[in-house]
Order: structure tokens, then sequence, then C-alpha cells
């Protein structure tokens, strides 16, 4: 298959999240013109009068058609502009600025952390069935699936910061005593790093471990179980017995032929994984009041904060369509099978 | 007389399996010489690829030997370390597959699958990997080589994967190779092709061959010694010729029985008890009145001008009439197995008619065919026994589906009496009726696949290649099972096949396609002895010709060079 094959391909896989990111923008619009009440009544506050509400409303073009509505939506929105969140006075989009890279360091941090120990458990798990590690993983795999995420947070947080106190008290991203570093990823470890601040970097790795560890935890079980179920698979596979009967070393035969094969079903499930981290983000930041986007949410939900809970769903959502077309680009780069029929 | 270069001693091989062990091959004794090809012949569960797996030592998990002894030029192969066997294997024993296809790496280029191999052993390095897998692939006789090492194996035809999987066993030039059925599941044509290429490669590297086969004839047209295996035990061994003509143990003379010749009869295939109670045949019947009738049917695929555009069938029209058999033959990609969906009215028809007990149901688009009425008159056999069956499902209420969906209003009481006595029809044992399909033998799945086709006293059955899954000697039980049935039950058959031999037996015309058209038609013996077409007389010629005795020997080889030229 030909480069250009490829880049086709990928180049039509980018094109079909065109309709999908449309789909997700037309959501968010209903959603909230669908919810129960009138926002140029609370707009307007409990002391308006009709005169003002309709005041109000046209100053919010409410009383344009839906269509009009939806248009200047859309305007808006390539303009940057989400509205502003009631609860802060700030606009949506600066909240979303400052709040996702925290959300994003806990998620992506989580995330690779499962997989590092996740893949390599699945893959012992595999080529040594019934040994400890194939025990060792199941254990795992059970107790990541069974236990709620915000109780495995606050049995880490009374085990590692109340009884033994290893863990800085539950504060957010960073100790009192500690000045953000300057920002150029958003990502406190990774800008600490940069900035050389080794104190800085240890403090903010401190602040992160235990919202992290309770992520993966929760991530990595679905991981190490396709792992290990894909990797059964292969090995078992009729190329694999060819390769073993060819004289191919252990490694080779591990490496190139089974775990390479094995990959592709754990690619896919990543996409999935995600979008349960995504969920799981939210309560985990509650439980550590990490100042992130999940806690941003929930605070504008109870407080019926409509551009907020707008800006929040659409920027996951795009998030979620990202991620899944990174991991739909890398399955083609991967799988020459991918477009072909049969 | 010089020591044998493999030599096995009361070998016995034992599997865990959650009902205790089973013992798979048990005390089994043999020995291959320098330069000498041996075949195994046996059906399923004789032991005979677990033999080459213990020889390779590559048994999975479960399994384990047990007992005996393996040398191999003086090396005792069951004492060997994990490491020093990785050596032995590819270098000097090498193994080809059964499935082409699965058996190579599906994401990973077939040149480096290749390069891969001859690294290991040292006879490449990195840098000239690529030449010396080219080299190879040029030695298999694939066209294009260096454009051919990119592909995927996903891009080959089943045919060209096993080649690839003989320049990857040959690679590093080993003394045995162990080919355990190579050709099963490919053509007739590529069958003799991959058989000759291997013959003529072993040869030219004076290397010893084990050929592992369920079909005797192969065995016997390409091996010098045979050795016949039964539920893990040696039965009888001899050179090809005096085993194939003068057999002597039971067993070996059943199976040779079973395999269909180029003149053998239905009821020959059976053994003599059953030949017994079979019912006597009746002359044979004057055909009635047209009852399918295909006209210029014709199958795209895609949009004309696309990439993936494809004429499946092209123009294609032929009559089955009351009471007749007709074979279509070819090879995969002919187009028969599109043709045959299209009658099933399972797949749309571009462009002619089926007229089918004088109604066009090309027409009927094929979702409504399910609720038409003739649907019951038209039924179909399938390939595969297992898959063809829901595994869900108990055996009765596979047979008793039709009846449920196409005469609903039946009383449940008559129903449960016209699976009994559908089963009785077949030969299924009634206590068998509540088994699943994997409590099942293939034998007896195939006969459930056939009672569930007859349940609706159809008019025309499809059989679709209804006995390339089973042992010979089911398979004559089957075929023996269909031309009763046909006869009984006044059916008319379309019976689809790669096996001329096979198609022979059940037919009264025989059909050759190609590329979606029809090569040639007439009477089976008169494609048999008189093809026309060259087409035709490739085929023939690529069925296995197993050594005659020795009266016979000159006709066979004018018959062979008859074919080849």
């Amino acid at each position: 298959m030909s480069l250009g094959v490829k880049s086709k391909r990928v180049l039509t896989r980018l094109l079909q999240a065109i309709p999908t990111v449309f789909g997700i923008l037309v959501v968010c619009f209903i959603l909230t013109r669908a919810l129960p009440g009138d926002p140029a009544a609370y707009f307007a506050g409990d002391m308006a009068d009709e005169a003002s509400i309709e005041q109000v409303r046209e100053n919010l073009g409410l009383d344009q058609p839906m269509p009009m509505q939806f248009v200047t939506y859309v305007g808006d929105l390539l303009q940057g502009d989400l509205g502003v969140a009631i609860s802060t006075g700030q606009t949506v989009t600066q909240e979303l600025a400052k709040r996702l890279p925290a959300s994003l360091e806990l998620t992506l941090g989580a995330l690779l952390l499962a997989l590092t120990i996740a893949v390599p458990l699945g893959v012992l798990a595999a080529t040594r069935p019934n040994s400890w590690v194939d025990h060792l993983c199941r254990f795992l795999v059970t107790a990541g699936v069974s236990l709620p995420t915000f109780f495995t947070g606050l049995a880490l947080l009374y085990v590692f910061y109340y009884l033994l106190g290893w863990a800085p008290p539950p504060m957010g991203r960073l100790d009192m005593m500690f000045l953000p570093p300057e920002s150029i990823t958003g990502f406190y470890t990774i800008d600490s790093l940069i900035a050389g601040d080794w104190a800085l970097f240890k403090a903010s790795l401190a602040q992160m471990a235990l919202p992290l560890i309770t992520l993966a935890l929760f991530t990595l079980a679905p991981i190490a179980r396709m792992t290990r179920a894909a990797m059964l698979q292969t090995l078992a596979s009729d190329y694999v017995r060819t390769a073993r009967a060819a004289g191919l070393s252990r490694r080779r035969v591990l490496v190139t032929y089974a775990f390479r094969n094995a990959l592709l079903p754990v690619i896919t499930t990543l996409g999935m994984v995600f979008s349960f981290v995504l969920g799981a983000n939210v309560l985990v930041e509650k439980v550590f009041a990490w100042p992130g986007i999940g806690s941003f949410a929930v605070e504008a939900l109870v407080v019926s904060d409509y551009a907020a809970v707008q800006g929040f769903v659409l920027s996951m959502a795009l998030l979620f369509v990202a991620l899944n077309l990174l991991i739909d680009v890398t399955y083609t780069l991967i799988d020459p099978r991918v477009g072909e029929d049969s | 007389m010089t020591p044998p270069l493999l030599d096995i001693q009361r070998l016995s091989v034992d599997f865990a399996t959650r009902r205790g062990t089973v013992r798979a091959i048990d005390s089994i004794s043999l020995s291959v010489a320098k330069g000498e090809t041996l075949g195994i012949v046996g059906e399923s569960g004789s032991g005979k690829s677990v033999t080459s797996y213990a020889v390779m030592n590559i048994l999975d998990r479960a399994g384990k030997i047990a007992g005996g002894k393996i040398s191999y030029g003086g090396m005792s192969m069951h004492k060997i370390s994990e490491r020093d066997m990785r050596d032995i294997r590819g270098r000097e024993i090498s193994m080809i597959f059964q499935n082409p296809r699965a058996a190579l790496n599906p994401i990973r280029k077939v040149g480096q699958q290749i390069a891969d191999v001859l690294v290991q052993h040292n006879q490449a390095t990195r840098a000239t990997a690529r030449a010396k897998a080219i080299e190879m692939l040029l030695a298999v006789k694939i066209k294009d080589a260096e454009k051919r090492y990119e592909a995927y194996p996903f891009e080959l035809s089943g045919g060209m994967c096993q080649r690839v999987v003989i320049a990857m066993a040959l690679a590093c030039k080993p003394q045995l190779l162990i080919a355990d059925e190579p050709t099963t599941g490919l053509d007739v044509t590529t069958q003799k092709a991959v058989m000759d290429l291997i013959t003529e490669l072993t040869a030219q590297f004076n290397m010893s061959t084990i050929l592992i086969t369920h079909d005797l004839g192969l065995a016997a047209a390409y091996c010098d010694r045979l050795l016949v295996m039964e539920k893990g035990h040696v039965v009888e061994q001899n050179t090809s010729t005096a085993l194939f003509n003068a057999p002597k143990k039971a067993y070996t003379k059943q199976l040779l029985n079973a395999t269909p010749h180029r003149d053998s009869y239905v009821r020959d295939l059976l053994t003599p008890d059953q030949r017994a109670k079979a019912l006597t045949l009746p002359a044979s019947t004057e055909p009635g009145a047209a009852l399918l009738s295909v006209k210029s049917l014709k199958k795209e695929f895609g949009k004309p001008g696309s990439g993936n555009h494809h004429i499946a069938v092209r123009d294609l029209s032929f009559d089955i009439r009351k009471g007749e058999s007709l074979g279509l033959v070819g090879e995969s990609g002919c187009g028969k197995s599109t043709t045959s969906s299209m009658i099933m009215r399972l797949l749309d028809t571009t462009e002619g008619s089926i007229e089918f007990l004088g109604q066009d149901i090309a027409a009927i688009p094929a979702k409504q065919f399910a609720r038409h009425t003739l649907r019951g008159k038209l039924q179909m056999v399938f390939q595969d026994p297992t898959d063809s069956l829901n595994p869900r499902w108990s055996a009765e209420r596979s047979i008793a589906d039709p009846l449920l969906r196409l005469s609903p209003d039946m009383p449940n009481a008559d129903r449960q009496a016209r699976v009994l006595e559908l089963a009785t029809l077949v030969g299924l044992p009634v206590e068998l009726l509540n088994r699943f399909p994997h409590q099942l033998s293939g034998g007896q799945k195939a006969r459930v696949g056939i009672a569930r086709a007859v349940a609706m006293e159809p008019e025309l059955l499809i059989l679709d290649e209804p006995t390339a899954a089973l042992d010979v000697s089911v398979q004559a039980v089957v075929l023996n099972l269909l031309e009763d049935l046909k006869h009984r039950l006044g059916m008319s058959y379309l019976f689809i096949s790669h096996d001329l031999n096979v198609v022979r037996l059940l037919c009264d015309r025989i059909i050759v396609m190609q590329h979606g058209e029809i090569v040639e038609q007439g009477h089976a013996h008169q494609i048999m002895d008189a093809p026309q077409t060259d087409y035709t007389r490739s085929l023939l010629a690529a069925i296995p010709h197993p050594p005659a005795s020795d009266a016979s020997v000159a006709e066979t080889a004018a018959l062979i060079q008859d074919g080849a030229s």
C-alpha cells in the first residue's frame, strides 16, 4: 500500500468528523433551549416586570426565530464566545481555558499511568496463565471495576493523608506555599520542569498523586482485561504457531507477531475508556477539590448556570471527538486492512 | 542401510482436558529416510497433526509427550532444550500449515515475514534479508516478487499465501519439511500447483517430506510411502503403490473405498455392510418438465467505472428439470456461489430471469422472498455443517425451524411428529434430537442440516459443497443419503462444488463455470470422459492421480499426458 493511499484514508476520516461536530453543536443548542425555565426572566432578576423581561429577551436575542438564534450561536462560537458564567462573572471561555489544563493533566496522566501498568500486566498475565501475575491481574481488574472512584478516592485519602500523613491535604493543584509556574502548557508538572523548579515539580506531583492513582485504578481495569484477552487470542492464532514453527525467538514471536496484533483491539478500547475517565473525573475532582472543569460543571449545574453547562458539554464532546479521531487515525496507520472490503 | 533422518519410536502424547487425560496418540513408531516422502493419512481425530506437533515440540499447553523417543539425525529431540529446539525449527525441520491466510501475520508484510526467518537463523543480515526474501519469493514462483514483498496477506489469494508460507518454510533449506494439510480449502488446480511446487523444491534441495492429509488419493499421488492412522494408532504402512492397490487392513480398504474415484458409483463408497442395507436405486429415470429455468442471469457488484466494480456472473442461462441433478463446477471466484445465492433469492439480480415453478422469482426482492409462498419449495444445504446451525438450538429446534416459520399454524403435536419423521428419514438417531451442535459429530450435524432443508418438502434443493468439511467416510454416507432422498422425495438438486469427482457421483448433467460464464456443459460422463475445452481438461488433470496397479500404469500415464498437454 502506498503512502498516498494511507494519507487519503486519514484525510477521509478527518472529514468524517465534521458532521459529528455539527451534530454536537445542534444538540448543545437545543439542549439549553429545551431546558425548563425562561432564561430572560432568570437574567432579568426577581424584581423585573413584563417590560424589562422583554427588554432582556431582546438583548439576549431570544426573540429571534430558532434558526437565527442558531446562526448567532455558531457565529459567537467561532469567535470563541461561549457566554458569561453567572456564578463567577467571568466569560465561560476564560473559565474553561483556566480549568481545562487542570482536568487534562489529571485525565491524561491517569490514562498514561493506567496504560504503563495495564498493558504489561495484561501481556504477562496472558503469557503465564494461572501464575501469580495472572491472579494479580484478575484482582486489580475486579477491584478497579467494582470500586466506585469516589470510594477509592476517599479510602486513599483516609489511609495516606489522615492515617499515614504521606500525602498533602486534598486542596487543589498546589500547596498554598507555592505559586503556580509560568503557564506554557498549563500542566503544572510540565511547566515547573520547563522552569527548572524541582521543588515546585515535586509539590505539584504530590498533590496530583492520589487523584491520579484513584483515576488510574479505575482506568486500568478495562485496559488490562482487554490486553489479556487479546493476547490470549493472538497467542492461540495460526500465525503465532507458524512463527514458532519457523523457530523465531520468543521475543519476536511475542512482540512482533502476538503483541502488535493484540494491540489493535486495545486501541479501540482506549476510546471507550477515555469516555469513562471523563465521567469519573467529575467525581474525583470533587473529592480532591481539584479546580478542573468537572467541578466547575457540577457547581454550574447546581445554580442552573446554562452558559457554563453548555460550554462544558461542548468542550467535553469536542475533546472526545478529537481523541477518537486520533485513535482512528492511529488504527488506520497500524492496520493495513482498514478500509478494504473483506 | 543408513540411519533414518527422523525416527519415532513408541511415541505417546496425552492431552489434559476437563474430563481427565486423553491419549491423542498411542505408541506410534515411524521413520523417514533422507530424501524420502512419507504420507500420513487419517481422518479427523486420528492424531496425524499431533504427531507432527510433537516432533516440532509445539504442542499447546495441554499436550504432553507421555512416552517414547523422537530422534532426528541422531539427536534425541524429546530431551533437547527449548533454546536448541528453536534453532532446529525452521532451519532443520520446518512446517507448512492448513489455511495459509490465517497462518501469516495479518499486519506484517509477507516479505518481512520471510526475512524474519532468514535473520533468525543467521542466513541473512538485516541488510541482505530483503534481497534473499525476494529470492525465495521467486523460488516459489511468485511473479512480481519485488512488489509482492510489500504485500499484506489479505491482498493475496489463498494459493499465493500458501506459496509465501512455503517460502518461509524453505528459506533456510531445512532437511525435513512437514506439510500439514497444505492444500485443504484450495481449488484443485491450485492444489496441483502447490503440491507440484513442494515436490519440485524438496527434490531440488534433497529434502525429506512428511505430507499429512485426509486425502488418500493426494497422498498416494505424491508420496513414496504411506502410513494410515486411526484414533492414535498406526493401522498400516507400505509403499504408495502397494497400499493403494492391495490394502491389507479393513480400515484402509474402507478409506480407499470411500474416496471417490473417476469411475466409482455412489453406492461403491459404502462399506459392504452399509451397501447391503441401502435401498436399490431405480434405473435412470427420464427427467420431467423444466422446474427451474434461468435466463441471461447477470450480477454486478459496485458501480461501473468505480474501483470495486466487478461482474460476478455474466449472461448465465440453464434449466433444471424435475427429478434432475445438475452440477455446477468451477474454481473459487467463478461465480457459482453468487449464482446459488441469486436462485435462493438471498441476493438481488442485476439482470435476467429466474423462472421457478412457472413464476419469475427474480422480480421478487431478496428481502421479501422469505415470506413468499414458493420459499418452502426452494431449500439449501450449506457447506459448513457446524457454522450453519445455531449453536444455542437443539437439533430438534433446528429441524423444526422452517416448519415454525413457514407453517406457523401447524399444531405442536404434528410438528413434533414431523421432526421425528424427518430425523428417521435422514438417519439421525431420535435420542440425539435434544442435543446441541457441539455435542454432535460432523456427520450428525450434516444430517440435521439436511433434515432441516427437506422439512418443507422442497422441489429444488441447492447443495453448496455439502461434504467439503467432512471426512471421506462420512462424506460417503452423506452422499448416499442425498441420493436416497432425491429418489424418495422426488427432489431436484443443484449441486455446487469444486470437486468434479464428487459432483459426478450425484449429477446427471454438469455445468463448468469460469469468470462468471459457462465454459462447458453436458452429461456427466461426457464432461468427465471427453471434455471439450481446455479449462475442463485442466480441472480434470488437477485431480490427484494415485499410482495405479502395474496393469493400468501405462493407461494412467497416457491419461496424465493427455491432461497435461
